[in-house]
């Protein structure tokens, strides 16, 4: 925090923010399917200045054979971060930060994947951070189901997901960084869109019954917005803009 | 029928009739719900994905070429291009007065041989367990091994065989299709190899399109010309 942010502008008296977007707008958003020939799926997501390559392996051998299930099949994920994704240079060595973003977003899309078709194997989904700038988790969770579905893990549905929050007491989608760092809350947002269900919320902030209630429902309608782009991501790929 | 299909990825809903959810859907309150990226196929009374993507999951009775990984005393283990290896019992091969201080395996079948084999059982429980007691399955002696996506390979048989007939047809290659998708080809003429493995290339890299049969024919003519 400090006294750099408290003088920035967050909210100018257009209803402008710092990078020019409206309140509901977000950042520019492409995903790709596939592109990494070795893994079973992959994808590409650019969403604002973030950067970032999923690649899923599996159903596959589980090593260290202890940590298989005979009921079902085991998701594994793995957040990292480029040294160089970062202004200064990040220890390439998981971080607490990165554990924890790992663990939030297998625990996403645990309710989406049916891997109880597998039993006694594991889905590795391989998450590389090649840049960031806010919302990295919200990016990631994305891609790493355009990935999961691109290696034909069979799905009850997407997860899409993006970012709400609250500047200059305002409620806004998809928190940049200058937003995440100066601003007044920050709410991650996992949405199925067809059975309309939330499989990740997070909340760092204060917000009233009401703002939180609005939150929700921006975060949501923007996971719709996103969700497009996967379907449209998927469609390039398999169908060749033939889908509907 | 076919004006039902529908190009469907995870979470899409099928349809909303009173149907069977078949292969890759999943009925999700009254909803039939795609579970993969596929087409979907609606028939009399059942839905259906077809997938286009994903890893081979063993069924029983399916004939797939596998790759002698290891052996114990008692059964191979073969890789069979799944999350799964295949397990192939000794006796299998030796019969019933096998004994395991007697025979020795290695003396059948070694590491790196291919075979063709059928799926003999297999359930969640257990790793599949493959035969090779049959006419047309074991070693494999002669052949190129090929690897095509093992969503595509209904469309390389084609319907009641007509795609996998006109390719060994036009080019005298003998062609043995696993379901976990490998297929070896084996032909006496270099040139029939070749034109064989072009096609199936071209199955597995163009299996979306219509009509692709009369494509793979005109291939395989023109070249026969040069």
């Amino acid at each position: 925090m400090g006294g750099r942010e408290a003088t920035m502008v967050l909210m100018d008296e257009n209803g402008k923010r710092c990078d020019g977007r409206t309140v509901d707008e977000p950042r520019r958003i492409m995903i790709k399917a596939g592109g990494l020939k070795n893994a079973d799926g992959s994808s590409y997501i650019e969403f604002g200045d973030n950067k970032i390559l999923v690649g899923v392996f599996g159903p596959r051998d589980v090593h260290p054979k202890h940590m298989s299930d005979t009921d079902t099949g085991i998701l594994r994920v793995r957040y990292h971060m480029e040294p160089f994704s970062v202004g200064e240079r990040k220890n390439p060595a998981p971080s607490r930060r990165e554990i924890e973003i790992s663990k939030v977003i297998k625990e996403a899309l645990e309710p989406a994947v049916m891997l109880e078709k597998f039993p006694r194997t594991a889905v590795d989904v391989f998450i590389e951070v090649l840049q960031a700038d806010g919302g990295t988790r919200c990016a990631a969770l994305t891609a790493a189901s355009v990935a999961l579905a691109d290696a034909g893990i069979p799905m009850r549905d997407m997860v899409a997901a993006i970012a709400a929050g609250k500047v200059a007491d305002t409620v806004i989608l998809d928190v940049n960084n200058e937003e995440d760092q100066a601003g007044q809350a920050d709410m991650p947002i996992g949405y199925m869109p067809n059975l309309e269900k939330i499989t990740l919320l997070q909340l760092d902030g204060v917000l009233t019954p009401e703002e939180y209630k609005k939150c929700v429902q921006v975060g949501v309608d923007g996971c719709k917005l996103v969700y497009e782009l996967q379907k449209k991501a998927l469609n390039d790929k398999y169908f060749g803009n033939k889908g509907d | 029928m076919a004006d039902k299909r529908k190009y469907v990825i995870p979470g899409d809903v099928v349809t909303t009739g009173p149907f069977r959810p078949e292969q890759n859907t999943v009925l999700e309150g009254n909803k039939i719900i795609s579970t993969t990226i596929g087409i979907s196929e609606i028939y009399d009374d059942s839905v259906r994905v077809i997938p286009l993507t994903g890893k081979y999951i063993p069924k029983i009775n399916d004939l797939v070429i596998g790759k002698v990984n290891s052996h114990t005393s008692l059964s191979w283990e073969l890789d069979i291009n799944s999350c799964y290896v295949g397990f192939l019992p000794a006796q299998d091969v030796f019969g019933r007065d096998f004994s395991a201080h007697a025979d020795e395996l290695a003396t059948k079948l070694r590491t790196g041989d291919l075979v063709a084999a059928r799926i003999a059982n297999f359930d969640r429980t257990r790793d599949p367990l493959v035969s090779i007691s049959d006419r047309d399955l074991g070693k494999i002696d002669s052949g190129v091994l090929m690897e095509i996506s093992p969503s595509k390979v209904p469309r390389l048989i084609g319907k009641k065989g007509s795609m996998i007939q006109m390719i060994e047809e036009a080019t005298d290659a003998a062609v043995t299709i696993g379901q976990n998708g490998w297929v070896v080809v084996s032909c006496e003429s270099p040139e029939g190899l070749l034109k064989a493995k072009k096609a199936i290339q071209m199955v597995n890299e163009q299996a979306h399109v219509a009509n692709l049969t009369d494509q793979v024919k005109e291939m395989l003519d023109k070249k026969g010309e040069s």
